[in-house]
């Protein structure tokens, strides 16, 4: 960084010229196009939960219905109550609960002696938990639910979490950060009479908060936005869904009244919205995929 | 070597956690699975407690030998499709955004919006874009590319819908390969480029004779994340168009799923002998992306 910014004054001055202004005004107007296609399914939706239905107007009729005459709250309220939206917002928050914590307990365990221990078998437990994330996982899903169903778990929170938190990501994420803590530490620690369980809770946790902090971040939105696997769980406990799961449902409640669902869309986006903007440089940083 | 001991069984300890929960979760359901591709079971058989009853190949005759599976392989390997689209859309979307302009830090985030959204969520809004009412047929409307009569709801067309479900794959998945080129890219020196436009090497030539080949490890990790996921899809589908309309959407994952959980008896064993089918063409495809990449490597 500071080798490129020295460099800066060296740098051979592009010849100006009447191009430069007309290239910013393309690249702008380019970024503005990718810019619509990315948000505007967002902002129509919102304007449809912000418009008030009693005024009669209809959501295709663009563009008026992107800026509407008549705002009003009314539709999350009404979206709320109707649909019981609180019973699947309490539900999505459980299931995200869980998983976080199962996610960073596990994963925070499991990489700490891969981090810091020789033990026989080692290389192969790496070995193992590398190769999960080239295995084939096609057949998964009918398995671990037949699983679940012999475990009584069928249908239950439990059951949504378990499968999901023991996983490469995770693990390579918090061994990376036990291993970027200089080994002196430990050793003073363990000069001082300090356990391995004190270690691990007083110093390496501690100092790798910014990680497991990350974990619990991508965790949290992947987990709040999954559809398949809780669908799939709870096909049987309707009342136990997630939202992600309730939110397609809310169609065939209402004779589809597009002023409520798109309400209910908006307040399950808005926790994922308020973590993302919270925290994008660590998502742009492409970490996330830097590791799977 | 008693700390050797104690260290070993305290390494073991905390990794008991994450190793029995992949045991369980992870290799046995691949094994298993793999195991009653070959066996006749049932939803009726598993009620009963009964086991699976080996059929040999039974299972893989009935599948390559279902139209439906084939019609259902055959829309997996046309959605890979979106592969070439959406990497080279990404790649350039992340060559757009690598200047640091004023504002492009909420573009890049904005960009990266659609990667955050469920898919309940995509298919929600997206329904509103593709209706017969929607904002697809008002663009090309306005744009006089067609009229109001010859408007149709392009999630119910059998000719349009797969591409209508691909465009959201495509939406959710181009600012994640964004990201992973724009890390890509930031990692190549400027020296380069600068030295290729004092060669009067115009944008275009740039981007083919300098970007592409310094990115090539990115492009293969993108592309090969992308090829496997393509020939998965299955969320976009059921949320969208449930496989319809007259299975011009129907995909492989999508045939495994619906004779595990769907119909009158739930048929596991074939199901389970339709993902080894998918398996295998998915483990094809990375070889083959391999082998692509390797050989341009070399050339």
């Amino acid at each position: 960084m500071s080798a490129r910014t020295a460099a800066a004054p060296a740098r051979v001055a592009r010849p100006v010229s009447w191009r430069r202004p007309v290239n910013t005004g393309l690249r702008y107007a380019l970024l503005g196009v990718i810019l619509i296609f990315a948000v505007f399914p967002f902002v129509w939706t919102l304007a449809i939960a912000l418009t008030d239905k009693t005024a009669g107007g209809s959501i295709y009729a663009f563009p008026q219905s992107l800026l509407p005459s008549r705002v009003t709250l009314h539709n999350f309220v009404d979206v709320y109550r109707t649909f019981s939206l609180g019973k699947y917002l309490w539900n999505s928050v459980v299931i995200t609960g869980l998983t976080v914590l199962g996610t960073l307990l596990v994963s925070a365990l499991a990489a700490y002696p891969l981090a810091r221990f020789r033990f026989p078998g080692r290389g192969v437990i790496f070995g193992l938990i590398v190769l999960t994330l080239v295995l084939p996982g096609e057949t998964t899903f009918i398995v671990n639910t037949l699983t679940l169903k012999n475990l009584g778990l069928l249908g239950t929170h439990a059951g949504v979490v378990l499968p999901t938190i023991a996983g490469a990501f995770g693990i390579f994420l918090m061994r990376q950060a036990f291993l970027a803590i200089p080994a002196a530490l430990l050793e003073a620690a363990r000069l001082d009479g300090a356990s391995e369980l004190t270690i691990l809770t007083r110093i390496m946790l501690p100092l790798t908060r910014p990680s497991l902090a990350a974990l619990g971040i991508f965790t949290t939105v992947t987990t709040w936005n999954a559809y398949f696997w809780p669908m799939l769980v709870l096909s049987g406990a309707p009342d136990k869904a997630p939202l992600a799961v309730a939110v397609l449902k809310l169609k065939g409640q209402f004779n589809y009244d597009p002023f409520n669902i798109a309400a209910g869309s908006i307040i399950m986006m808005l926790p994922v919205l308020l973590v993302f903007l919270a925290a994008q440089r660590l998502f742009l940083r492409g970490m996330e995929g830097a590791v799977k | 070597m008693q700390v050797h001991w104690r260290q070993s069984l305290m390494s073991y300890t905390f990794l008991a956690p994450a190793l029995i929960l992949l045991a369980v979760f992870t290799f046995y359901p691949l094994l298993y699975g793999a195991y009653l591709g070959f066996t006749e079971y049932s939803g009726a058989r598993f009620a009963n407690h009964l086991p699976p009853q080996w059929v040999g190949l039974r299972n893989f005759e009935t599948v390559l030998g279902d139209p439906l599976f084939r019609t259902a392989l055959a829309n997996s390997v046309k959605y890979l499709l979106v592969v070439p689209a959406l990497q080279l859309a990404s790649l350039a979307v992340a060559v757009l955004v690598a200047k640091n302009i004023p504002g492009i830090a909420l573009f890049r985030a904005a960009y990266y919006v659609p990667v955050i959204t469920s898919v309940s969520l995509a298919a929600v809004m997206w329904e509103w874009v593709f209706n017969r009412e929607g904002t697809l047929n008002w663009l090309l409307r306005t744009l006089h590319l067609t009229t109001p009569e010859a408007a149709f709801g392009w999630l119910n067309s059998e000719q349009w819908a797969f591409w209508a479900v691909m465009l959201v794959t495509f939406w959710r998945g181009f600012g994640y390969y964004m990201v992973l080129y724009l890390a890509g890219l930031q990692a190549i020196p400027e020296e380069l480029e600068e030295a290729a436009i004092l060669d009067g090497a115009s944008a275009w030539q740039r981007f083919w004779r300098v970007t592409v080949p310094l990115m090539r490890p990115t492009i293969l990790l993108c592309t090969l994340l992308s090829t496997i996921a393509a020939l998965r899809v299955l969320e976009e589908v059921l949320v969208l168009t449930n496989g319809g309309p007259l299975n011009s959407t129907y995909t492989a994952l999508m045939y495994v799923y619906a004779k595990a959980f769907q119909g009158f008896d739930f048929d596991y064993g074939v199901a389970s002998a339709a993902g080894l089918v998918v398996a295998l063409v998915a483990l094809l495809l990375s070889a083959l992306n391999f082998r692509f990449f390797h050989r341009e490597e070399q050339a």
